[in-house]
């Protein structure tokens, strides 16, 4: 059979079921007792191993298999859950992630797991025999004690027919079929069960459903409710005919069931027609009648996914049509600077519908890349629990605003970045327990990781409530290394000496640590972000704590311009850095040592005479009392970019200059104008210090 | 973009500057366009004539002349631009005149000679000798050496 075509699905289920087991562990951790936790991590790992045996990678079918008779253990009371244990426990997830990307590259997904499953089984020894010597079986009898003991979700129809057929003699069973682990066509075994079923009585309900069951997005083992006159055993032997079955258990469904089942389905009916398709995969909490607040929130977070209709589009068709889309954007400016020669006003008509046309397919477009950063946020917690076991320290993380979107370019970039941050607030940032207690400080230390909108820009912003940034030792190591002069220092606001620390060879660290302290981390930061087209500012306050803020665009790949004229040629400045564009008399014009700047409206803006930037002839500078700049600015400082004219504004896509050019001081890249020209476009951040 | 059918022969593409016959293989050559009008880019060394759009692709282009510190001309009807693609970067290389493709036996490609004219002698990797004519062939890798400037402004 080739497998090659489940290969893409697989590596993404299994990176969903190993993100699933990181985040239920991390919640695990804070809430050792709830035991629904630990089912939920059950589930996840029980699929994960059922499917990599089915694709035939044997190594994560063992470690994940080991992995499950711990949880088993715990599950059943047998061990309890400690930090040591969950350790191992990461630690195995860590692997199994490894394994998959592995896989992902191309690889056999093979790795020398010996270690840790030996681990493992040391941590499951402190068992009954039993368990050791018979652990699948374990793990299949309980499995099958959650599906059987009322996971199933009967409505008012289907309990009312229960009711009636018993009335008139039929048996009611709840006939659940496990299917072998290396079972590999499992259709087919459905489909052979349904017909022995299907002829012995009539089959009234199935888990999951019988679409679910056709598409084989279930588990290894499925239930069905069956009405018939047979006797339970005889069904059985029946069923376990067909090959590849491990196990068949049937169950009587009685009027007690149905009435006490009656009973507690009123109290959570509410909760349940809010979400019938939901209710199937959920684990049997409804039955218990425990379910606390936050796991009904949780359900609920859960069943969209399951409700909305979605599709798995590859990255590179998306690329694709983004490319195309670019190339329209081009020919519709080109189109919008014909007709506006032309004066034909049904052309101009067409051209403007076409131009709104084009402008929603772009959002749509835009949107359709968009990821949650998520995506990014959800490998932070683990390693935050990590760092902080390593530097002794205690820290609590939290994530505010996951959901918020970003284009996935952006995203791809942004990962690094943030684990540079979030490790120097770790390791910088909070102090240690001892430190806190005496500073009158909770013991624990707490990072905020927000990400929200505004306007066309998305923030992510990094709040810890550690020591700050000392001044004096900033300044201190600064001059040291030469990065500022000890006058120029002397007049920093405590903003500008925070983001002293973004400069290239700043390092405050006494020591070098693992985590952090290089002295490499922030500037490498800095430039990742700057070169996204991004921003990130500090600000601090000694003692209280950072916030670090990153400003981010929204799309990489299509954006706003004010195009102007520099001596015959077009440069593109784009609109997220310009604040206003004016135009001052000469006189106006102020030097300030040599600087030419101009009072704007009560700030000293300097001046850049971008035709000097550029090695422009700056001769034939007209006899105009006039000047046209344009304001711009880089964070704070904002300064006025001295221009011959004002164009327009217009959409442009942004394009590499290619690997030869592979840096131009002041120019981020070009675009090509609607007459075919290519424009330059200015990078503003490079011309304000 | 047909590439040498047999490993004897080489295609390349023959092209003329200052008078001298010059050769590039084949392989590496995307096109070759007559004129295009060309955006200037600030702050390059004076060999970078700046970009063009070829296609939705801005291209860098680079003068060959200067690149070899030969005497400037204007660009004229029989100038070009020839395309080459090399590692990941396409760029524009401008020369007199481009009017041939050949086969040259990979037996005539010798050593280049002590004193090769004006040319600087590491752009070059080799000399081909046919039949009365003599090509140079260009050594890609050093004319196409990637442009890296530090910005002014590090900090």
């Amino acid at each position: 059979m080739d497998i090659n075509q489940y290969l893409d699905m697989f590596i993404e289920e299994s990176k969903e079921h190993l993100q699933a087991c990181n985040e239920q562990l991390l919640a695990l951790e804070s809430n050792p007792d709830d035991l629904a936790i630990v089912n939920e991590i059950f589930r996840a790992a029980h699929t994960l191993k059922g499917m990599s045996a089915t694709m035939g990678y044997e190594d994560i079918a063992d470690l994940t298999h080991k992995m499950e008779n711990v949880l088993d253990a715990i599950r059943n009371s047998k061990i309890g859950v400690t930090t040591e244990i969950l350790d191992v426990v990461f630690e195995a997830v860590d692997d199994l992630e490894l394994m998959v990307l592995d896989i992902e590259a191309g690889g056999d997904g093979k790795k020398d797991v010996s270690k840790l499953v030996d681990t493992l089984n040391r941590i499951e020894a402190g068992q009954p025999l039993d368990l050791v010597e018979k652990p699948a079986a374990t793990t299949e009898e309980s499995a099958k004690e959650v599906i059987t003991s009322g996971g199933l979700h009967y409505d008012e129809f289907e309990l009312t027919v229960i009711s009636q057929s018993s009335e008139q003699g039929f048996n009611a069973l709840e006939v659940t079929v496990q299917l072998r682990d290396d079972c590999l066509l499992k259709v087919a075994r459905v489909f052979m069960a349904f017909e022995i079923l299907e002829k012995s009585g009539e089959v009234i309900k199935t888990v999951p459903t019988v679409e679910k069951l056709e598409n084989e997005e279930f588990d290894q083992n499925f239930t069905i409710v069956l009405l018939t006159h047979e006797d339970a055993e005889e069904l059985k032997a029946k069923v376990m005919k067909v090959s590849e079955i491990e196990d068949v258990h049937i169950t009587y469904i009685t009027d007690e069931y149905v009435q006490r089942y009656q009973r507690t389905e009123h109290e959570d009916s509410v909760d349940q027609q809010a979400n019938p398709q939901a209710q199937n995969i959920l684990p049997p909490k409804a039955e218990k009648g425990k379910v606390t607040p936050k796991e009904a929130g949780k359900a609920k977070k859960s069943s969209p996914s399951t409700s909305n209709k979605t599709i798995r589009v590859n990255i590179d068709r998306l690329d694709i049509l983004m490319n195309l889309f670019e190339e329209l954007v081009i020919d519709r400016g080109r189109l919008q600077s014909i007709a506006s020669e032309l004066h034909n006003p049904e052309l101009n008509e067409s051209v403007e519908r076409m131009t709104r046309v084009s402008g929603d397919l772009q959002n749509i477009i835009l949107n359709m890349r968009m990821v949650p950063v998520e995506t990014v946020f959800n490998r932070f917690p683990k390693m935050v629990r990590q760092l902080a076991r390593d530097l002794d320290k205690k820290i609590n993380l939290e994530i505010i605003g996951a959901e918020t979107e970003l284009d996935r370019t952006v995203i791809d970039e942004i990962g690094d970045p943030l684990v540079h941050l979030i490790r120097n607030a770790l390791d910088h940032g909070i102090e240690s327990p001892e430190d806190r207690i005496a500073k009158g400080k909770p013991e624990e230390g707490t990072v905020t990781l927000r990400a929200y909108h505004s306007g066309n820009h998305v923030f992510i912003e990094l709040e810890d409530d550690g020591a700050g940034v000392n001044r004096e030792r900033v300044v201190g190591k600064a001059i040291e290394k030469g990065i500022v002069t000890e006058e120029a220092a002397a007049t920093l606001s405590n903003k500008q000496v925070a983001e002293l620390i973004l400069a290239s060879g700043f390092s405050t660290a006494a020591s070098i640590t693992d985590v952090s302290g290089r002295g490499v981390g922030l500037d490498v930061v800095k430039n990742t972000i700057e070169s996204l087209g991004g921003h990130i500012s500090i600000d601090s306050t000694e003692g209280k704590g950072s916030l670090f803020q990153v400003q981010l665009p929204l799309t990489l790949s299509i954006i706003s311009v004010m195009l102007v004229e520099l001596d015959q040629e077009i440069y593109a400045i784009p609109l997220s850095s310009i604040i206003e564009t004016a135009i001052i008399q000469k006189s106006d014009i102020l030097n300030a040592h040599n600087q030419p700047v101009v009072d704007f409206r009560g700030t000293i803006v300097p001046l850049v005479d971008l035709k000097e930037i550029f090695e422009m002839d700056n001769s034939t500078s007209e006899n105009d009392d006039f000047q046209s700049i344009v304001i711009v600015r880089k964070g704070e400082s904002l300064a006025g970019l001295v221009v011959d004219s004002f164009i327009g504004q217009q959409e442009i896509v942004l394009k590499s200059l290619g690997n030869y050019l592979q840096s131009v001081f002041a120019i981020s890249g070009a675009t090509i104008l609607g007459n075919g020209q290519v424009a330059l476009i200015v990078d503003c951040n490079a011309l304000i210090k | 973009m047909t590439k040498a059918i047999e490993t004897t022969d080489m295609k390349v593409i023959v092209f003329q500057l200052m008078n001298k016959e010059y050769a590039i293989g084949l392989d590496v050559v995307e096109s070759i366009e007559k004129s295009l009008s060309i955006t200037r880019v600030p702050r390059m060394p004076s060999y970078v004539k700046g970009v063009l759009n070829l296609r939705g692709v801005v291209t860098p282009v680079v003068d060959l002349r200067e690149r070899f510190d030969m005497e400037q001309k204007q660009f004229d009807e029989s100038s070009c631009i020839i395309i080459v693609s090399y590692a990941d970067s396409e760029v524009g290389l401008i020369v007199d005149d481009a009017n041939d493709v050949m086969d040259v036996p990979t037996s005539a490609i010798g050593p280049q000679p002590e004193v090769v004219g004006s040319v600087e002698s590491e752009f070059i990797s080799g000399v081909a000798k046919v039949g009365k004519r003599l090509l140079v062939m260009l050594n890609l890798e050093k004319v196409l050496q990637p442009i890296k400037k530090v910005n002014a402004d590090e900090y």
